[in-house]
């Protein structure tokens, strides 16, 4: 389980809490002078719910303003789709090479190799993202994507990769060393790539917020730009970024607002690009939506405070997830994503201790989603013939029987004092269990069961006239 | 069994409220009753010495909760019923787990709408109101803090996530222990981080459990504590495991065994 290698891994655990806990921190200051934070999340909350109530009327809305300022709307079943489109879009740009805003809806449809497979070299330009590509690795968090990674670490991919014979390891150096590496491209590669934070289907605006300025460069040097969005990011006015735009910056970053709030509407004559394409994608996000009790997952907004507070991600950090969409939203929107054919480890990976759905801007129960997807595997895995031979649904299914009798339960508890016998020790502590139970062992003791329970106990005081 | 008394909670946290003698119905909880009977009979001694008096609906056993979290949701239905007809004719129901009263409030509705028995509904909106976990009962049902306990000894106080988040407990339990006599009570770091339990999730995700426990571990110990106490004792089952395997000389015990503590017991 890939949970397990990345438990060994004490360096990355380390990043992993190192910086989670700063980005906790910050984000609790910023919340805490909010005096209607809580009022702001129920907006938050009601204008996602309204969206997907809506989904299909506001994307026409979007699409149509979109046509109507100068851009191109392209729409996508699948990811497979989606990469072919912007693949056809990067060659009629006539341009070998592209430049990238970080976006994870394209590391979702696995842009890149795609791309490098015709011949076409992407550049990722968000800092993190860039130690990801050089380092050959994949993002471990949704909003800071090498959070895995160190200085230390950070400073040896750089100093290779970019053949650089000398580097220090102060942020300074290594933005530095950025700097020099992504300016040449800037004024270099003339198509960009991106995705969205928000699609404002009033205006037909696609809105970007970024903390380096390096996704305006994309937004603005290049003569095409590509933007790939899951129908999901859209919003219905203009006016919604109002509640947004609080909200994310916030709960992502910590930060009041962001650095770079970007908004372009079409193509504006002298102005930025001179060829706008927008791809609308599902990817199996119309599935998620007609499952009326997964459906909240799309509200996300993609802040990531679920994974920053998720006590389970800050002990295996992002990749033992197996997926692009890591911590709390990727153990739902994964599965999901993947019409519950794969993945189906993920809706366990959580201890259901709920700071997921407490720091979640938009207020998604990540808990309740959980354990309904938890019910879908249940069902997937005990339907059938081979249903019959699941052991864990065996167990459950005997506890379940001896819980709907009183008389079975007493007996239960007889037979769980003999059972357990050859188990304690002489301290009457037991420290191996057999089987599934087996991990609880691996960490802890269980104390062996009293002689006596409280429902016997109650009878005896009872008996005794008290 | 009395009925139709309906005493507002502003009335109970008046000078009157001791004149106001309740019956209470105690949902022990299946694991409290096999594995820490101790807890149930310290409820049952607070309660009495509050004045109340106590009852133990025969018939209970499990609220259903680790079937529902784990996935198996339809082998949980009967035991909501279960609990229903166990319960619908209590004045106050006490239980003391707080993930317990969680399943309740939060899925038992959910439940019952789903499987469109409407009667189910109609009784868990009356029965609900009037459960309770355990401080929960002390601090808002009756508008208690000082409950005159006595336990003489360094305590740290783990808030598991249920009460801490579905119930929403806030400072209620800390108020309770700081009246009781001669308790020293330290504040843990990491109040609201996870101690790894998370029922099945202990088993089929040993090692990331174990790291959350750790954590948790570490964080009591700094504590300098003789004893670690929480409103249930599932998070408390898992910190014991780890805290005697450690051979820390570190305890575990439910908080209404130190509120039923009393000058010269030696719990």
């Amino acid at each position: 389980m890939a949970a397990k290698a990345a438990m060994g891994d004490t360096q990355l655990r380390q990043n992993v809490r190192h910086a989670t806990d700063v980005i906790q921190a910050k984000r609790a200051r910023v919340v805490a002078e909010m005096p209607d934070w809580q009022e702001l999340r129920e907006a938050g909350r009601q204008i996602r719910q309204h969206t997907m109530e809506h989904l299909d009327y506001y994307l026409q809305e979007f699409e149509a303003n979109c046509t109507r300022a100068g851009g191109v709307v392209h729409w996508a079943t699948d990811a497979e789709e989606a990469r072919r489109i912007i693949v056809e879009l990067v060659k009629a740009s006539g341009s070998s090479e592209v430049i990238k805003i970080k976006s994870m809806t394209t590391e979702e449809i696995e842009l890149n190799p795609a791309l490098e497979a015709v011949g076409i070299h992407p550049f990722e330009t968000d800092l993190a993202e860039l130690i990801i590509q050089l380092g050959h690795d994949r993002p471990s968090h949704i909003v800071v994507p090498a959070l895995h990674k160190n200085r230390q670490q950070i400073r040896e991919i750089f100093q290779r990769e970019m053949n650089l014979s000398e580097l220090g390891e102060q942020p300074q150096d290594l933005a530095d060393a950025a700097r020099i590496f992504l300016r040449e491209k800037f004024l270099r590669v003339k198509t960009g790539v991106g995705g969205a934070n928000f699609l404002i289907a009033e205006t037909g605006g696609v809105c970007v917020v970024e903390s380096e300025g390096n996704g305006r460069m994309c937004l603005t040097l290049p003569e095409t730009l590509i933007t790939v969005a899951g129908i999901d990011k859209v919003l219905p006015r203009f006016e919604d970024l109002e509640v947004m735009l609080q909200l994310l910056p916030r709960s992502a970053t910590g930060e009041r607002m962001n650095p770079y709030n970007s908004i372009w509407t079409g193509v504006h004559p002298g102005d930025g690009p001179r060829a706008f394409h927008v791809v609308l994608m599902d990817n199996a996000r119309t599935s998620v939506l007609a499952d009326a009790e997964g459906r909240e997952t799309l509200h996300c907004i993609r802040c990531a405070a679920c994974q920053n507070a998720c006590p389970v991600y800050r002990q295996t950090g992002g990749h033992a997830y197996g997926s692009v969409y890591a911590g709390p939203i990727g153990a739902i929107l994964t599965p999901q994503l993947q019409e519950m054919h794969h993945a189906q480890s993920l809706p366990y990976a959580s201890s259901l201790c709920g700071a997921c759905y407490e720091v979640c801007p938009v207020k998604i129960n990540i808990p309740e989603v959980l354990i309904h997807l938890r019910n879908k595997v249940v069902r997937q895995n005990t339907a059938g013939v081979a249903g019959l031979f699941d052991v864990e649904a065996g167990v459950m299914k005997a506890m379940a029987m001896i819980f709907r009798s009183e008389r079975r339960f007493r007996a239960a508890q007889r037979l769980g004092r003999v059972a357990e016998k050859p188990l304690v020790g002489k301290d009457g502590w037991i420290g191996w269990l057999p089987g599934l139970l087996g991990g609880w062992t691996q960490a802890r003791d269980l104390q062996e069961m009293p002689k006596e329970t409280f429902r016997a106990w109650w009878e005896k005081r009872g008996a005794n006239g008290r | 069994m009395r009925s139709g008394n309906r005493f507002s909670i502003e009335f109970l946290s008046s000078p009157l409220r001791l004149e106001v003698v309740l019956q209470v119905a105690l949902f022990i909880a299946c694991y409290n009753d096999t594995l820490f009977p101790e807890t149930g009979k310290a409820v049952v001694r607070v309660l009495e010495r509050l004045g109340h008096s106590v009852e133990f609906p025969a018939g209970q056993t499990c609220c259903g909760q680790m079937h529902y979290n784990t996935g198996y949701q339809a082998e949980a239905v009967p035991l909501l019923e279960r609990f229903v007809a166990q319960f619908e004719h209590a004045e106050a129901v006490v239980v003391p787990s707080s993930s317990c009263v969680a399943m309740m409030r939060d899925h038992y509705p959910k439940m019952a709408e789903q499987i469109g028995k409407p009667g189910l509904t109609a009784e868990l909106e009356k029965l609900l109101p009037k459960v309770f976990e355990f401080s929960e009962f002390l601090t808002k049902r009756l508008g208690l803090e000082d409950v005159g306990a006595c336990y003489p000894h360094r305590v740290t106080y783990h808030a598991s996530c249920h009460g801490l988040r579905n119930l929403s407990l806030g400072d209620g339990p800390v108020r309770l222990l700081k009246a009781v006599r001669g308790i020293d009570l330290v504040e843990i770091e990491g109040l609201e981080q996870c101690c790894g339990f998370g029922g099945t999730f202990a088993v089929k995700n040993a090692d990331v459990s174990s790291a959350m426990l750790a954590e948790k571990t570490v964080a009591v110990l700094n504590t300098k504590a003789e004893a670690c106490t929480a409103c249930d004792n599932s998070c408390l089952m898992h910190i014991q495991g780890a805290l005697h395997r450690q051979r820390t000389g570190v305890k575990t015990l439910h908080l209404a065994e130190i509120l039923a503590g009393e000058e010269g017991s030696t719990i």
